[in-house]
């Protein structure tokens, strides 16, 4: 556990879980942890916020208000927080970073939202982000690229680029984003934070914009373990608003950060260690094992022989979901509508192609093409067979590990700009993590030092089915080791 | 699999969105890329596999038949680019 | 002449009679101010997710049942998409390759032949919104969205427009006695599509076109006729048949193209991901066979043969099911068949046509409909007697044998008093009397109706026909 920080410090420093016992001593006020963040988020420059909430001091005053007559809601009382854009938020607009829905009020929350919420937790505003979560850069933004606090010249990744960045340049005491093929983890490598992707149906996608529905899930973006164990109680859990919701008990997942790594049976598959991860990722991945061996880990070699597979069956599994459920924005219920039109089809036609960016149209466009005549068998159903089978070679070695760990990203953070033009050679970027959303498994990035840049590393853990609390205990393992 | 500007063109229309010939030339060349790394699907042996369609093992998940008030209409209708009091307005539609 | 046949299948829908709609808990009560039923689900905002209703499951698989279905253990929903205003999500959730129900039939009689109509498959599905078209624009109102429907399809199997006729009387009945959909026509509860072709007999099928926009029994069976005829005319020139979809034109009697096949839609069936599948255990679909109604055919079938009432009776008596489980417990309380159905078909029918009523709001029990039955059996009082107590029994909560006691409508048995009334009526009538002993039998029906007025309507009518004869013989 990192030693507590006080007060006395800058608050915008302060862990979640550090800001919370500030609370409880009554050495600050939520009002005062809020106006620091509103003041950061002013001067930001990296472009993090789409909008920001105007009631937020407001909110940590309600907060202050309970705390004075003994109704504190719980450790997340009065902790400003943030949320991807993509999580809708009754009231206040959300964008999905597109010029589609840049005027969208929804009039109802997402459960994530209301459940934070109900925590007491301060809403600072809505996070940039990729276009409809589609992107691994967070540049295909209606609002402009994200910037990586640690590199302003370079990408913060994505598409939870603004939530990740946030929690980096301490402009939020944690953030939500959603991570469909690596949206949460990667952003999170890439600007030195913690994030998890919780395993797919323990938390509420209602409410929360769809990319790819059967693949989508929220995740926290913290500066430590203990608020990512904090968060993910506060939001997890079944949700009578979303079928795939998991109704599974929720396990005390702070007790799982006193773990420890000894008696940790630990895989590094293979085939995430290989050709195309760059050497100084490899080393400090492999740096990361030996710390833990030293605690008394096993770490061992293992094989997840159809991991090639994945990448392949997430783009077609993803942009067939995504060309489905993007074909409702078509200018007659909500969000843009073009100016000039002849007739109802090219009212919508125009809408579409004038709306979305060009990330997204290429989705749905490669999305349309699998599921057409002829194509379902040969794309859709067969990503959904290699689905099958990515999932039996996760079993297997989860008889014989607790985790895995791979690297998140097989580089670190590259510059504005640089892939830009190569839809294909961003899609490879997403290797380490999409076969985690393939499987509907659990797991989290954590920061793993710095290459030689100065850029931020991080390493990926990966759990079984609801093995969200052995993630924590890995992570938390980790921060104990110290970063290499 | 070539993609040409004409499946572009098709896909594009069952998409409905429009595309100038310049972004055509440009996806027909993109998604030959990437249909083309789709592909490599078919070195997969599926025979008997049986499709995941939903990531969690849970069936039956129903509600009960039990009515919940209605929104607004005000709240329905707010963000609709053209309404009147009660409803969202579209150009005509022919039938 | 009849060189032609002509092959007809029908996908009928049917809204469900549940209280709220399909994934959401917005009403599904038809009317309402435009857009007041609906909220972020039924209109398909961003974000929000379905949360399939128990009872639409329950619903399509008792109807199955009654259709006599297989039901498929493992089913799910599919996405069908299409852009359409009418459809807010821009895709409808519906069912593809795993329908509920698989495989059944209906049995009709069309033109006094039986036949049997295979069913293909049923399926359950979202309802989409209605489109008000307007000069210049049109306006969309959700409030239909997500009002959950089945489709029936069925098997190529009618011939003609009766058998269509006969079958959708058929499932209307059917829909009704198992209380799944109300079938009311005029809400749109009930529509059809037709798929229709025709050949030359000995050679394959022709090519079918379907027809939309059925929203009467007699639309069905105008445009099956219509368009038999027009297929039938265009081959006889020699001409081709198109693969169109048509609409069926009712206040002009024709159809017109809506879609050719070259632009047919790709619906891009998928899976739907965010409705977990349905896995009908056989418990529970014996739990639904064991609620299932005895259905009319097989009412109908018992009122004749074990029951022997007139095949005219059985029809009547199970045009609905209120009526049809009325009759069978006032049966099962002791009463004679024909004479229930006499008072039903006769004053019961009469009385609540004359207050507007429906079936379901009959004021009498089935008990109380014994007890009054039995009075007349007795001979406590007569039949003419007991339509007076029918009447009063619509609006007097009270039991007949009270009501008869209350008014004094007892019928009198009692010889003395009636003989006493015959003696006084033979001495007033001489010129009847005459006409009787000189052979006019039929005149004693005079005296009869002289000695009835006489008791006010209470002298039991077969006393006084047997005094009077005894008297004047």
């Amino acid at each position: 556990m990192s030693q507590h920080r006080t007060a006395g410090e800058d608050l915008a420093l302060l862990t979640a879980h550090e800001a919370s016992r500030c609370l409880a001593e009554g050495k600050v006020s939520s009002v005062q942890l809020t106006q620091r963040m509103l003041d950061r988020i002013s001067q930001s420059q990296n472009n993090v916020f789409i909008t920001v909430n105007l009631k937020a001091l407001e909110e940590a005053a309600a907060a202050d208000a309970r705390r004075a007559k003994g109704e504190v809601r719980g450790p997340l009382d009065g902790i400003p927080m943030a949320l991807k854009d993509n999580i809708s938020t009754q009231g206040l607009r959300t964008t999905c970073a597109s010029r589609m829905l840049a005027d969208f009020v929804p009039p109802y929350s997402a459960t994530v939202a209301r459940r934070l919420s109900d925590a007491g937790c301060v809403l600072l505003g809505k996070l940039n982000m990729d276009e409809f979560a589609m992107g691994s850069t967070s540049e295909n933004s209606y609002f402009g690229a994200v910037k990586n606090p640690k590199d302003p010249q370079r990408v913060a990744g994505g598409s939870s680029g603004g939530s990740a960045a946030a929690v980096a340049e301490n402009l939020a005491y944690f953030t939500l984003g959603s991570d469909t093929g690596g949206s949460v983890r990667q952003p999170a490598a890439m600007c030195g934070v913690m994030g998890m992707k919780p395993t797919y149906g323990r938390i509420s996608r209602y409410g929360v914009v769809a990319f790819a529905s059967s693949l989508d899930q929220i995740g926290p973006i913290t500066k430590d373990a203990e608020d990512c164990a904090l968060v993910l109680a506060a939001i997890a859990g079944k949700d009578p608003y979303d079928g795939s919701s998991l109704a599974n008990p929720l396990p005390d997942y702070l007790a799982a950060l006193e773990g420890g790594a000894k008696g940790l049976r630990i895989g590094i598959p293979k085939e995430y260690m290989g050709e195309g991860i760059s050497p100084e990722v490899r080393a400090a991945v492999e740096a990361m094992a030996k710390t833990l061996e030293d605690q008394g880990a096993v770490v061992e070699s293992c094989s997840l022989p159809r991991t090639e597979y994945a990448l392949s069956a997430y783009y077609v599994i993803s942009s067939a979901e995504a060309c489905s459920n993007l074909g409702r924005y078509d200018g007659v219920k909500y969000g843009y509508r073009t100016k000039e039109y002849k007739n109802l089809a090219e009212m919508i036609e125009k809408t579409r192609s004038e709306g979305f960016g060009d990330e997204v149209k290429r989705r749905i466009l490669l999305g349309t093409y699998t599921l057409s005549a002829g194509y379902f068998d040969a794309y859709y159903k067969r990503a959904q067979q290699a689905r099958t089978l990515i999932m039996e070679d996760f079993r297997k070695v989860f008889h014989q590990y607790d985790v895995l760990l791979t690297p998140t990203s097989p580089v670190t953070a590259w510059p504005l700009g640089q892939k830009h033009a190569n839809p294909l050679e961003l899609y490879a970027m997403d290797v380490c993590t999409v076969s985690v959303n393939v499987a509907g498994l659990p797991a989290c990035s954590v920061p793993c030092g710095l290459d030689s840049q100065g850029l931020p590393i991080g390493a990926q853990f990966i759990a079984n089915t609801l093995g969200e609390a052995v993630l924590l205990r890995a992570a938390a393992a980790a921060e104990k080791g110290g970063s290499v | 699999m070539t993609i040409t500007i004409e499946t572009v063109q098709h896909i594009a229309h069952l998409a409905k969105l429009q595309l100038s010939d310049t972004e055509m030339s440009r996806l027909a060349d993109e998604m030959e890329k990437i249909v083309g790394f789709a592909d490599k699907l078919g070195e997969l042996d599926i025979e008997g596999v049986k499709p995941t369609t939903h990531a969690v093992a849970v069936h039956n998940v129903l509600r009960d038949d039990e009515l919940k008030p209605s929104y607004d209409r005000g709240k329905i209708l707010q963000n609709a680019p053209e309404r009147d009091a009660a409803c969202f307005l579209v150009p005509k539609v022919v039938e | 002449m009849d060189e032609f046949k002509t092959v007809i299948g029908l996908e009928v829908h049917a809204e469900l009679d549940t209280k709220s709609k399909i994934y959401c808990g917005c009403t599904t009560e038809f009317g309402g101010e435009e857009n007041t039923h609906v909220c972020p689900i039924c209109s398909g905002m961003p974000g929000v997710l379905p949360m399939l209703n128990r009872k639409v499951v329950e619903y399509c698989v008792r109807a199955g049942l009654a259709l006599n279905c297989a039901i498929n253990p493992y089913s799910r929903q599919d996405r069908k998409h299409y852009f359409y205003p009418d459809l807010p999500k821009a895709f409808q959730t519906s069912q593809f390759d795993q329908p509920l129900c698989l495989k059944g039939y209906v049995d009709i009689v069309a033109d006094g032949q039986p036949k049997r109509i295979g069913i293909t498959r049923i399926h359950i599905e979202e309802d989409a919104g209605k489109l008000i078209h307007e000069v210049g624009q049109t306006r969309v109102d959700y409030n239909r969205c997500g009002v959950p429907l089945i489709e029936i399809v069925t098997e190529p199997d009618f011939e003609n427009s009766a058998q269509v006729h006969a079958f959708l009387e058929a499932l209307r009945e059917i829909l009704l006695y198992t209380e799944v959909s109300n079938c009311k026509m005029e809400e749109g509860s009930l529509r059809c599509d037709v798929n229709l072709s025709i050949h030359r007999v000995g050679e394959p099928f022709g090519t079918r076109t379907e027809m939309k926009n059925l929203n009467s029994f007699s639309a069905a069976v105008a445009a099956v006729q219509y368009e038999a005829q027009r297929q039938r005319r265009v081959l006889s020139a020699g001409g081709k048949i198109t693969q169109d979809t048509l609409r069926w034109d009712d206040a002009a009697g024709n159809n017109y193209v809506m879609r050719s096949k070259e632009d047919a839609d790709e619906y891009f069936y998928f899976p739907e991901p965010d409705i977990m599948p349905m896995v009908l255990s056989d418990g529970y679909i014996d739990r639904i066979r064991q609620t299932l109604p005895e259905l009319p055919a097989h009412r109908r079938e018992r009122y004749v043969s074990q029951m022997g009432l007139p095949l005219y009776d059985a029809q009547l008596l199970t045009v609905s099911k209120f009526i049809s489980d009325f009759f069978d417990q006032t049966v099962a309380a002791g009463a004679q068949p024909k004479s229930v159905s006499n008072f039903i078909m006769g004053d019961i029918m009469r009385l609540l046509n004359e207050r507007g009523w429906a079936a379901e709001k009959l004021p009498i029990s089935a008990q109380s409909m014994a007890e009054l039955l039995s009075l007349i059996e007795k001979g406590a009082i007569s039949n003419s007697m007991g339509s007076k107590v029918i009447e009063i029994m619509f609006d007097e909560a009270k039991s007949p044998t009270d009501i008869v006691q209350e008014r004094g409508m007892a019928q009198v048995s009692d010889a003395g008093a009636i003989r006493e009334m015959c003696r006084q009526v033979i001495a007033e009538n001489p010129k009847i009397v005459d006409d009787y002993k000189g052979g006019k039998v039929k005149a004693i029906t005079a005296l009869v109706g002289q000695v009835m007025k006489m008791s006010r309507g209470k002298a039991n009518p077969s006393m006084v026909n047997q005094l009077l004869e005894e008297l004047l013989n």
